[in-house]
């Protein structure tokens, strides 16, 4: 390890239309250690990691590799200068296979042929990182692996284009105990070889275990930056930099949780199995595991769109097993989905008719789309408000808000069509984090005005915070509950089914 | 802060935003009267109108497929199907016009149908299966006529396309497809921006999967959508009729003419933005330029190359004007 | 993350089951039609040698589909490369191949004018390749409007010539799809398309150079569309503006490619995939003049059918996506 950092960016800041994302950040790494990146969802982390490599530039600041200027205007001179980022999204193309996903854009020739001998010789040299036992063929379709396997093959192909720096973003997010560990294994060997890792995580546990310095980013600015790796407490402090009582809303009073409104029995379908649970009026419930533990399927099976093909559903009494959104939506179940900009909003309409979609959705077709009865739009108006939401103009086309507001425009589109079920999948993914506090004060509200709310989200101090009572899902099951106030450490233990999985 | 804040420079900026097709449609028709004083004469721009009000239906009815994100190119054989099918079952026989009407009516809503429950719920792209209506289409047509339509169009028949009145105070003529374009026109106008529908319309096109997850009945909408395509082929083809004769392809080549007069008037291609107002003014637009090269005494296959070179500018354009 | 590997394998509708299930088909009803003939070998070859020209056109088209492209030009340049080679050849030996290059440069400007506005104007395909159809088709009317010039004899062995008792056409098909096939399998090029088509983005980061991809595939496309045109000029003994729009080479080098595997969204398929979609295609005409059924009624029948493939394909993939 040598003093000289190998890249280092300072006094970053970078703006997007309605929020600053990162103002005066500095942020370094040297030759084979790992630096964790850490910080909540929104603080600045991928934003930052998106200068590094290329993919905004920024506003104010500037780097340095090797202590020579950096500017890169291009994911590709990133990329070719020795920087990879290995996103939560894989870039692999699922239909080809290993040898050709590891060889993309670069493969070996032989006359005008492909050496395909030579792809599965590289191939197998590139996976040679991992030791024995990966078990990934180079000739199989990226499609057949899993996606421990398929993010080895994103590390080995960027290691194979020569990264001397490797940017991990949540990596361990959708891997079971044993993944991780060979993971941990994977980065111990990387660090070995003399590669700049930065690694953004949630987990204290995997900071503790892999890092050597830390740095946190709070609403994108660097709220520690440490040479050592201190207790877990310390980086929630500079993580949260408030009380935490203060940053969610206080929890139901005993008196405000009311009967059961939604009843689940032995629902089942291809993801799920023998799930049973109540929602209750003016009750917050949360649903934590790990990803690809069926939280997400359980939400979208409520809500029609994977139905439950077993069990039995009751939403206050009456049959709820719903075959299609708009039968759920019209016995009064809503969800929010968790990709805002892909399943939530119509980018192209204005504000006013994001919010509006759902009432029309429910009026008759021929009747006029902004005048009461049918549709009421001094209605949504007053939502907008009550709200706070922030547009400048509710003409203009929904994409010009922030997410956080973005958020509150599908939030006013339901509570239109006052629902009493209420599920929201990942509510704060990708919003700054005064933004969030409102929202979790919306969630609150609601339920404190009788609906009960299920909450679904990857982000654990989050479910923890929000929820009454948290249900914990393991491979399509229900495995466990926790009221308000368990640790982390316990619903992770449910999570993983490992007692001894992350403290924090 | 709220929508009511700074009304004023809204405004502006609304004008501003006025559709260019308008300003085109404004020089073109400039260009026509230079060329041709006639054309400010009632005979001129009532013919004009008259000539144009095919396309301006058949394009208004486009422009529903395309904001819900598809593409209908089997208008141009339901136009086909309508004239030679209306010759066959009128047989000469001025009594039986308006149920005739009604049956080509029935006929272009069952294609309509099919065409939208072909793409909504079997999910064949809608070039694909729109295509495959084309070719089934036209081979009914061919079918039915024997290859060789028999029989001619009532003069009843031939009255929208074809009629005009005369002596009628300040406009001097009035024809009748004139007044199936304002008819026709303005349900679709108010179909697209004074209902429910139209709303859901620009939803399901914008993204779908959002509509659906926000309770929008998706198949329903983009089923009506292709219905109210067909039923403008059908109300073109009874046009058509009045002014051509009855052969197999009168509606050749009328599938890209209402795409381009759609896409000239700003609809965006795959979906989520449309307006009914701007495909009129695009298919005016079309048939100046082609009234033009008529008097230019360019060649019919003239147009053709024309039309082309114009799709893929107008588009072009549109995507330099949405990046700026 | 998006990409967790489905949980299990569901049953999927390959190119090689519909391939299977139209032969059994195809048999049924000639056995039961008593026309036993139609079976022997010769008229086997005669039913896909005028298979030939579609399975030309599906070639290239198949190549412009997997960069998630497409061409609606192919009918028009088809006709138009039919008309250049018979005008230029003009019943003469010795300009058959100043014809044929004149062709095959017809075909490279066409292939790059569309490549280039796909890729520098960024213009949707369907529209690009569409107005260059208008624009084709307008000079071409505008120049001749019926059948114009001649193929000399010798060309015209082309169709009907024999190497070893099989057709040439038939051959040259078979080598147009295996060189294809060799350069989207074997060389980097082939490899790039797929990418491009999988994930255009990915492609990008992986420094290929994806405008390039798109534009050589667009010239493949109408190259092939080009032979297509020498060829037909070489079957019907000249070339007529209309040819390729009646042969409905559009639609069906489009449908022949999806029913053979390839997805219209890019980055999957294959030509031999393809090759089964004009062997298909090829079957169902055979089994229609079996069958006696009448022109007009065929054209009806075949618009339903090639829906009805799509269909079934796009109800096995939904299973498999969703």
């Amino acid at each position: 390890m040598t003093d000289a950092p190998m890249f280092e960016m300072r006094g970053i800041a970078k703006a997007f239309p309605g929020v600053q994302a990162l103002s005066d950040v500095s942020f370094a790494a040297r030759s084979g250690e790992v630096h964790a990146l850490v910080g909540e969802n929104g603080a600045g982390k991928s934003t930052l990691m998106r200068i590094l490599s290329g993919v905004y530039k920024p506003d104010a600041g500037g780097m340095t590799l090797d202590g020579r200027p950096f500017a890169p205007s291009h994911p590709l001179e990133a990329r070719s200068a020795g920087i990879a980022v290995i996103w939560q999204e894989f870039s692999l193309l699922p239909d080809r296979t290993v040898a050709e996903n590891l060889h993309l854009g670069r493969e070996p020739v032989r006359g005008w042929r492909l050496d395909r001998r030579a792809m599965r010789e590289g191939a197998r040299a590139a996976l040679a990182v991992f030791g024995e036992g990966h078990g990934i063929a180079p000739e199989l379709p990226v499609r057949d692996l899993s996606v421990a396997q398929q993010q080895m093959v994103e590390i080995a192909r960027a290691l194979a284009y020569g990264a001397r720096v490797l940017v991990m973003d949540e990596p361990t997010a959708a891997l079971d105990e044993a993944e991780c560990e060979r993971l941990f294994t994977v980065v111990d060997g990387l660090r070995a070889r003399g590669t700049a890792v930065v690694y953004i995580t949630h987990r204290m546990g995997e900071i503790a275990r892999l890092a050597t310095r830390v740095t946190v980013l709070k609403d994108g600015r660097v709220s520690a930056a440490l040479s050592h790796v201190p207790p877990a407490g310390e980086v929630i402090a500079a993580m949260v930099g408030r009380d935490l009582g203060q940053f969610f809303p206080p929890p139901a009073a005993p008196g405000e949780i009311g009967p059961p409104v939604l009843s689940v029995r032995h629902a089942g379908n291809a993801q799920l199995r023998g799930i049973s649970f109540d929602l209750r009026a003016g009750e917050i419930t949360g649903f934590a595991g790990i990803q690809g533990a069926g939280r997400t399927a359980l939400a979208m099976a409520l809500f029609g769109v994977d139905p439950f093909t077993v069990g039995e559903v009751t939403l206050s009494g009456v049959f709820a097993r719903f075959a299609s959104p708009r039968e759920a939506v019209r016995a009064g179940l809503v969800l929010l989905p968790g990709h805002r900009k892909a399943q939530g909003l119509m980018l192209m309409q204005s504000v006013r008719d994001n919010g509006l979609v759902s009432p029309r959705a429910f009026a008759p077709l021929a009747g006029n789309p902004s005048r009461p009865p049918a549709v009421d739009t001094t209605g949504i108006e007053e939502l907008f408000r009550a709200l706070d939401l922030r547009a400048g103009d509710l003409d203009a086309p929904v994409r010009t808000l922030s997410g956080g507001n973005q958020q509150k425009v599908i939030v006013a589109r339901w509570l239109a069509m006052t629902p009493r079920v209420l599920v929201f999948v990942e509510p704060t993914r990708g919003i700054d984090v005064n933004a969030k506090a409102s929202i979790y004060t919306i969630m609150r509200d609601l339920a404190r005005r009788g609906s009960a709310v299920m909450v679904v989200s990857s982000d654990l101090p989050e479910v923890m915070g929000v929820s009454d009572r948290i249900l914990v899902m393991r491979e399509g099951r229900l495995v466990g509950e926790t009221a308000r106030g368990a640790s982390e450490a316990e619903v992770m233990a449910l999570a993983t089914g490992h007692a001894e999985e992350v403290a924090v | 802060m709220t929508d009511a804040a700074l009304p004023r420079p809204r405004r502006l900026s609304r004008l501003l935003r006025v559709n260019p097709i308008w300003l085109v449609l404004l020089i073109l028709i400039g260009a026509i009267v230079a060329l041709n004083p006639d054309f400010t004469e009632p005979q001129g721009y009532m013919n004009f109108l008259r000539r144009a009000a095919p396309l301006c239906i058949l394009a208004a009815g486009q422009v529903f497929v395309l904001t819900s994100g598809g593409f209908d190119l089997s208008v141009g054989s339901t136009i086909t199907l309508t004239v030679v099918g209306a010759s066959m079952l009128l047989y000469n026989n001025e009594a039986a016009t308006w149920w005739v009407i009604l049956a080509m009516l029935g006929a272009g809503g069952v294609i309509g149908l099919v065409n939208g429950l072909v793409v909504a719920l079997l999910r064949v792209p809608s070039l694909i299966a729109t295509l495959g209506t084309m070719i089934t289409v036209s081979g009914i047509g061919l079918m039915w006529s024997g290859g060789a339509p028999r029989g001619y169009l009532t003069d009843g028949f031939r009255a929208a396309g074809r009629f005009m009145w005369r002596d009628v105070p300040v406009i001097g003529l009035l024809p009748a497809a004139l007044l199936v374009l304002i008819g026709g026109g303005a349900v679709l106008w108010w179909l697209m921006h004074g209902t429910n529908y139209g709303r859901l319309l620009h939803a399901v096109g914008d993204n779908p999967e959002a509509a659906r997850l926000a309770g929008v009945p998706v198949a329903r909408v983009r089923v009506l959508a292709f219905v109210v395509s067909s039923l403008s082929a059908v109300v073109a083809g009874i046009l058509l009729g009045g002014f051509s004769g009855v052969s197999l392809d009168v509606g050749t080549g009328y599938e890209l003419q209402a795409i381009t007069a759609a896409v000239l008037g700003g609809t965006q291609l795959l979906g989520g933005r449309g307006a009914v107002g701007a495909a009129l003014g695009g298919a005016l637009t079309l048939t100046a330029i082609f009234t033009l090269l008529n008097f230019l005494g360019l060649p019919q296959p003239v147009r053709e190359v024309v039309q082309g070179l114009i799709l893929i500018s107008a588009v072009a354009l549109a995507v330099c004007r949405r990046d700026a | 993350m998006t990409s967790l590997p489905s949980p299990r394998r569901r049953l999927r509708i390959g190119p090689g089951t519909i391939l299977l299930a139209a032969l059994a088909v195809y048999v049924i009803a000639i056995l039961w039609s008593g026309n036993t003939q139609f079976l022997r070998p010769g008229n086997i070859l005669g039913m896909l040698t005028r298979a030939v020209a579609l399975g030309i056109t599906a070639v290239g088209q198949t190549i412009v589909i997997l960069c998630a492209s497409i061409d609606l030009s192919v009918a028009a340049l088809i006709s138009a490369s039919a008309v250049l080679a018979s005008v230029v050849m003009g019943g003469s030996t010795t300009m058959i191949v100043p014809a044929i290059l004149a062709v095959l440069l017809l075909g490279m400007v066409v292939g790059l004018v569309n490549g280039l506005v796909i890729t520098r104007l960024r213009v949707n395909p369907l529209i690009a390749t569409l107005g260059m159809a208008m624009v084709i088709q307008g000079i071409l009317s505008a120049v001749v409007s019926n059948f114009a010039g001649e193929v000399p004899r010798s060309f015209r062995s082309f169709d009907s010539g024999t190497v070893l008792g099989l057709p040439v056409s038939l051959i040259f098909l078979g080598l147009v799809a295996a060189g294809a096939s060799a350069i989207l399998n074997w060389t980097r090029f082939g490899s790039n398309i797929y990418a491009v088509g999988g994930n255009i983005d990915a492609a990008r980061l992986a420094g290929i150079r994806t405008d390039r991809v798109i534009i050589a595939a667009h010239l493949l496309c109408s190259l092939c569309a080009s032979v297509t045109g020498l060829y037909l000029a070489a079957r019907l003994g000249s070339g007529a503006p209309w040819i390729g729009r009646d042969g409905m080479y559009d639609l069906e080098s489009i449908a022949v490619a999806v029913i053979g595997g390839t997805v219209l969204a890019g980055g999957r398929g294959g030509i031999w995939g393809t090759m089964a979609g004009v062997a298909i295609f090829a079957m169902i005409d055979s089994l229609f003049n079996v069958l006696g059924v009448d022109a007009f009624a065929k054209q009806v029948l075949r618009g339903g059918i090639i829906v009805a493939a799509v269909a079934a394909y796009a109800i096995g993939s939904r299973r498999l996506v969703a």
